[in-house]
């Protein structure tokens, strides 16, 4: 096996995308080796801002391959001959073989294909490669149409010690020259193997071409700045992945800062730090944060980066400097006193300002409350308040800071540590893998928050298509299904979304818009009543009342949206797809039951009396399924629990008998687990059933009451989960 | 290439150093546009001449307006209006990336003791259906320029790649003369007589115009002037021979207004995409008119 180097030069290349693109390279290439009969060992990449570098053992030349094509039998037709000779690229019939097998003489075509020199199948492969390479995003240059990350600056093919000179690529031309560091070793230099590439970037090129050492450096060096002056480094993974990506030769100094700005939230400052100046945070030794950064540079200088760092420091001063400007600004008010001017900014024009949408979040976090527990009167102040922040300077700055502004300015006020919190969590959960809320008042306005804006989008006909999603709706429902089942949240979530739409239209009573989509409910005038009814007792129990129409329409299709995002996330939690939807099927909204049901009978499915069960049950319905086929099936006239002489049949319409009232009373009493293993009663008698008793009796009316018998024992498994969806 | 010349003496000379150089890799310098932009890339040098299939290599000085920028001359570092230094190179020449840093070498930033960083920053300006990628320039931190070869311009690809260099005047300079206060940057040579500082220039202008960008903009009135240019852009682009140069100043116009809405604080997330789709409409509308006329002409000289 012999050497070979690939090494990609181009203008920076974006951090975030150089890890990436060496696994990619490394794949392509060993995949178009291999696919020439090649078998590369070792591939590795390297990678770093300006290059991406490929390395791997190979051989100097393919195989010989010699291939066999079987043809048609001897003394066929001419046109058949002609197809195969034609196929296998020969010019006569005598140029095959002939075989025999017992049917008699047939022809084989035995095809030499000569193995290639690896540089010639490299001639070919690399620009086929680099032309089919796909970037995140990708740029022509000048005027050529070959498209890189960057433009494309150098290429360099070492092969067993040789440069393979003159493969071109996007305009580019390799050559046995590699660059070193801009600054500090620019080279060119001359390499034929991974010896003297390492050698001469490593030392006069001055570039680390190892990530791993270079990331090891990085931070080596960062907690060494640290140590020195008796510091220690807030260490991150993220920031020290990007910053490992940014240079080529890691130079770390400890910078200062005026440490007045500690008085600003420690957030803001690392937030400043880090996604501005890709700089680390510092703390002393008592934890807190210190008046110093650490900057990893790129380059060595005359003055040991006295000018690198006084540079950065102002750069760091000037954009703290602005962040403490605007909280001077924002302080000067109380956080409640920019409520107005939420006002003024448009949430979405069909669906008002984001004073209109704190207003309604206000009022619905209100009716929510006591369903989780949460103190009313503060969660509607709650509500108002965690919007206020988004007109301050400093969340217009810093859009992430959301949230978190509004808590600081509401503490500072020494406001009720519990809308504190709610201000800052009522964002969460933002995705998957975003934390849940706890305090109960937070969970109020994020559940309201969410609905709101689900319902809202809902009525103006917004909904999610396909990939689009601008207004991230499945965010916000996830969010719904996380904050319910993770605080065990009994929910009607038909109720929470009907009031919602009920402070909707309450807020847009003339609108053209909710008008007409108001008539197609019909009945509103009796929808307010009971609406109001429901409000004024702030039960579940009256929202049942309310009429079909209503609910068809915006309830059910939101409903079945969230119920979208319970499966994805059950899914996600290793549920099986057959039970969710089995479940699902009987219908309901509290997601906090559904997803306990689910739990509960994967449980019970996953043992070996739950499947025999279900292979009970899918024999009762299937022989049902098969009569009903044949014709009308007249059932409900037979008294099914009766009538049986003393044999499997009436043992399992006793037992029918006996389990169906204690079903009821675990489905009533909400315990679901109960509710299987009484039906995991029925095991043995329909075991017993189907062992003795033959369905298709010759007297019709024994069979009929068979039949009724399994529709009831059918029935009965229906009220749990909807078995059918069963799969096996 | 130039050798590193002495550090400029003062703003002026910063810029004419920069025009200096540029003008000797080949590039016409040409004059500010007298239409209100919040960026050097919205004169129409950079704009429509990146469309179409012809050469094009220019510099120029540009005042930009960044209303929601103001801060009533308090803060040293922003500027509601500030100067950029534009370089359009098209097609970008393979050694762009060279050029550049000889231009920084000739406004006197010793590269052996700055730190030169190319960090990813792709840039897109959506009120002009305009996107590249390239990077911010840093130098010590701080961003020095923006680099950014484009791809699309107007919603139309380019026919050939613009490298394009986007230079924040002010903001260099305060970092090449040492001075931490923009207002204190020597406009003209520190020893002339009735000698300047960038302040004596500006500052009552950085005062007056946040006071009236922040408080007494009539919001009113600035939305009609956005729909007044909206309309006259429509109407020039309607016309049976399209007069996409004067649309696009008022497209421009549109553009400058919303930004005073942007800085008055009414105008939402969602609501602000609608203004930029607005903007961008016309943008494009003027792009693609410009590219039509310049085939028009380019046919009517060769028949």
């Amino acid at each position: 096996m012999f050497e070979l180097l690939l090494e990609i030069f181009s203008e920076e290349i974006p951090a975030r995308m150089q890890v990436r693109a060496g696994q990619d390279l490394v794949k392509a290439m060993d995949a178009g080796l291999k696919a020439a009969g090649l078998s590369p060992k070792d591939s590795h990449a390297l990678t770093g801002p300006r290059r991406l570098t490929y390395v791997t053992q190979v051989e100097l030349r393919s195989p010989d391959v010699s291939e066999e094509r079987k043809g048609p039998r001897v003394g066929s037709p001419e046109r058949a001959l002609e197809g195969f000779m034609r196929g296998a690229g020969i010019t006569d019939i005598s140029q095959a073989e002939t075989r025999s097998d017992k049917k008699g003489e047939y022809y084989v075509a035995v095809l030499q294909s000569e193995g290639r020199d690896t540089s010639d199948i490299l001639t070919a492969l690399i620009p086929e490669v680099m032309t089919g390479f796909s970037w995140p995003k990708s740029m022509k240059s000048g005027d050529s149409d070959f498209r890189w990350v960057r433009p494309l600056r150098g290429l360099t093919v070492l092969l067993d010690g040789q440069s393979l000179d003159g493969i071109t690529v996007g305009g580019i031309t390799s050559d046995a020259m590699v660059h070193g560091h801009r600054q500090m070793g620019p080279g060119p230099f001359p390499v034929t193997t991974l010896a003297d590439y390492r050698a001469a970037l490593e030392t006069d090129g001055h570039v680390m071409i190892y990530r791993s050492a270079r990331r090891a450096r990085v931070l080596e060096q960062a907690k060494a700045a640290c140590a020195e002056a008796g510091l220690e480094l807030v260490e991150d993974e993220g920031l020290l992945d990007e910053v490992t990506g940014l240079v080529e030769w890691p130079v770390a100094l400890l910078g200062d800062m005026d440490p007045t700005f500690l008085e600003l939230p420690d957030e803001v400052i690392r937030l400043t730090l880090k996604s501005h100046q890709k700089t680390f945070t510092v703390r002393d030794a008592d934890g807190n944060l210190a008046p110093n950064f650490v900057i990893m540079a790129n380059l060595e200088t005359p003055d040991n980066g006295a000018t690198i760092k006084a540079g950065n420091a102002k750069v760091i001063s000037a954009r703290l400097s602005d962040a403490r400007f605007f909280q001077q600004q924002d302080r000067q008010k109380n956080l409640i006193d920019y409520y107005d001017q939420l006002d003024e900014v448009v949430f979405h024009k069909k669906l008002g300002s984001v004073r209109d949408k704190a207003d309604r979040v206000a009022a619905l976090a209100r009716e929510i409350a006591p369903h989780v527990g949460a103190d009313p009167d503060l969660a509607e102040q709650a509500a108002k308040l965690a919007k206020c922040d988004l007109v301050t300077q400093t969340v217009i700055e810093a859009t992430s800071l959301q949230g978190q502004v509004g808590r600081w300015m509401y503490e500072a006020e020494g406001g009720n540590p519990d809308i504190a919190v709610a201000i800052e969590d009522h964002y969460k959960p933002q995705g998957p893998s975003d934390a849940v809320p706890t305090n109960p008042v937070a969970i109020a306005v994020a559940l309201a928050d969410k609905i709101d804006t689900l319902v809202g989008f809902w009525a103006i006909g917004e909904k999610p298509t396909g990939s689009k999603d601008p207004f991230a709706l499945r965010r916000a429902a996830l969010g719904v299904v996380r904050l319910i089942l993770s605080r065990n949240l009994a929910s009607n979530l038909n109720f929470f979304a009907m009031l919602s739409f009920y402070h909707l239209n309450a807020q847009f009573p003339d609108d053209d818009r909710m008008a007409s989509f108001v008539h197609k409910l019909g009945g509103v005038g009796d929808l307010w009543k009971i609406v109001g009814h429901a409000k004024a007792d702030n039960s579940f129990d009256a929202f049942s009342a309310l009429g079909d129409g209503f609910s068809k329409t915006i309830v059910d299709t939101l409903l079945s949206f969230l119920l979208d995002r319970l499966r994805v996330y059950l899914r996600d939690q290793g549920q099986r797809h057959d039970v969710i939807d089995a479940v699902i099927a009987q219908g309901g909204d509290d997601l906090l039951a559904i997803s306990q049901r689910v739990e509960a009978l994967g449980a019970f499915l996953s043992n070996a009396d739950g499947e025999n069960l279900v292979q009970g049950y899918k024999r009762a319905a299937n022989i049902l399924r098969a009569e009903r086929k044949k014709g009308k099936l007249d059932l409900a006239s037979f008294d099914t629990l009766s009538g049986f002489t003393a044999d499997p049949a009436a043992a399992l319409a006793k037992a029918l008998a006996n389990t169906r009232p204690s079903i009821d009373a675990a489905l009533n009493s909400g315990d679901y687990p109960a509710a299987l293993s009484s039906l995991a009663d029925l095991r043995e008698p329909i075991d017993a059933f189907f062992e003795d008793v033959v369905v298709n009796s010759d007297d019709p009316d024994e069979r009929a009451r068979r039949l009724a018998l399994l529709s009831a024992v059918v029935e009965t498994f229906h009220q749990i989960a909807d078995f059918s969806r069963l799969d096996g | 290439m130039t050798k590193t010349v002495a550090k400029p003496a003062s703003f002026q000379d910063f810029i004419l150093a920069l025009q200096i150089y540029w003008s000797q890799q080949g590039c016409a310098i040409l004059q500010p546009f007298d239409t209100e932009v919040g960026a050097g890339t919205l004169h129409p040098a950079t704009v429509l001449r990146s469309l179409g299939p012809k050469p094009w290599n220019v510099a120029y000085v540009q005042p930009s307006r960044r209303p929601a920028d103001g801060r009533y001359g308090e803060n040293p570092n922003r500027l509601q209006h500030y100067y950029q230094f534009q370089v359009i190179m098209k097609p970008n020449p393979v050694n762009l990336q060279e050029l550049y840093l000889g231009s920084l070498d000739a406004i006197g930033i010793d590269r052996t003791m700055h730190d030169i960083r190319f960090v990813e920053d792709d840039w897109e300006n959506p009120t002009v259906g305009a996107w590249g990628l390239g990077w911010e320039v840093w130098c010590d931190g701080m961003e020095v320029s923006q680099y950014t070869y484009f791809q699309q311009v107007g919603g139309l690809d380019v026919d050939l790649v613009s490298g394009e260099l986007t230079y924040g005047l002010e903001r260099l300079a305060m970092y090449v003369f040492g001075v931490d206060n923009v207002y204190d940057l020597p406009f003209n040579a520190p020893g002339t007589p009735h000698s300047l500082t960038y302040g004596d220039v500006f500052h009552q202008n950085e005062v007056e115009q946040s006071t009236y960008n922040f408080e007494y903009a009539n919001t009113d009135n600035v939305l009609k002037r956005f729909e007044f240019a909206e309309e006259e852009c429509k109407a020039l682009l309607a016309l049976d021979t399209p007069l996409p140069l004067p649309a696009y100043e008022h497209a421009l116009k549109a553009s400058h207004n919303f930004n005073i809405l942007d800085a008055r604080g009414v105008v939402s997330p969602t609501q602000r995409q609608e203004y930029i789709k607005r903007v961008r409409d016309l943008a494009k509308g003027c792009a693609q008119s410009w590219v039509e006329g310049e085939k028009a002409r380019a046919e009517g000289a060769s028949a």
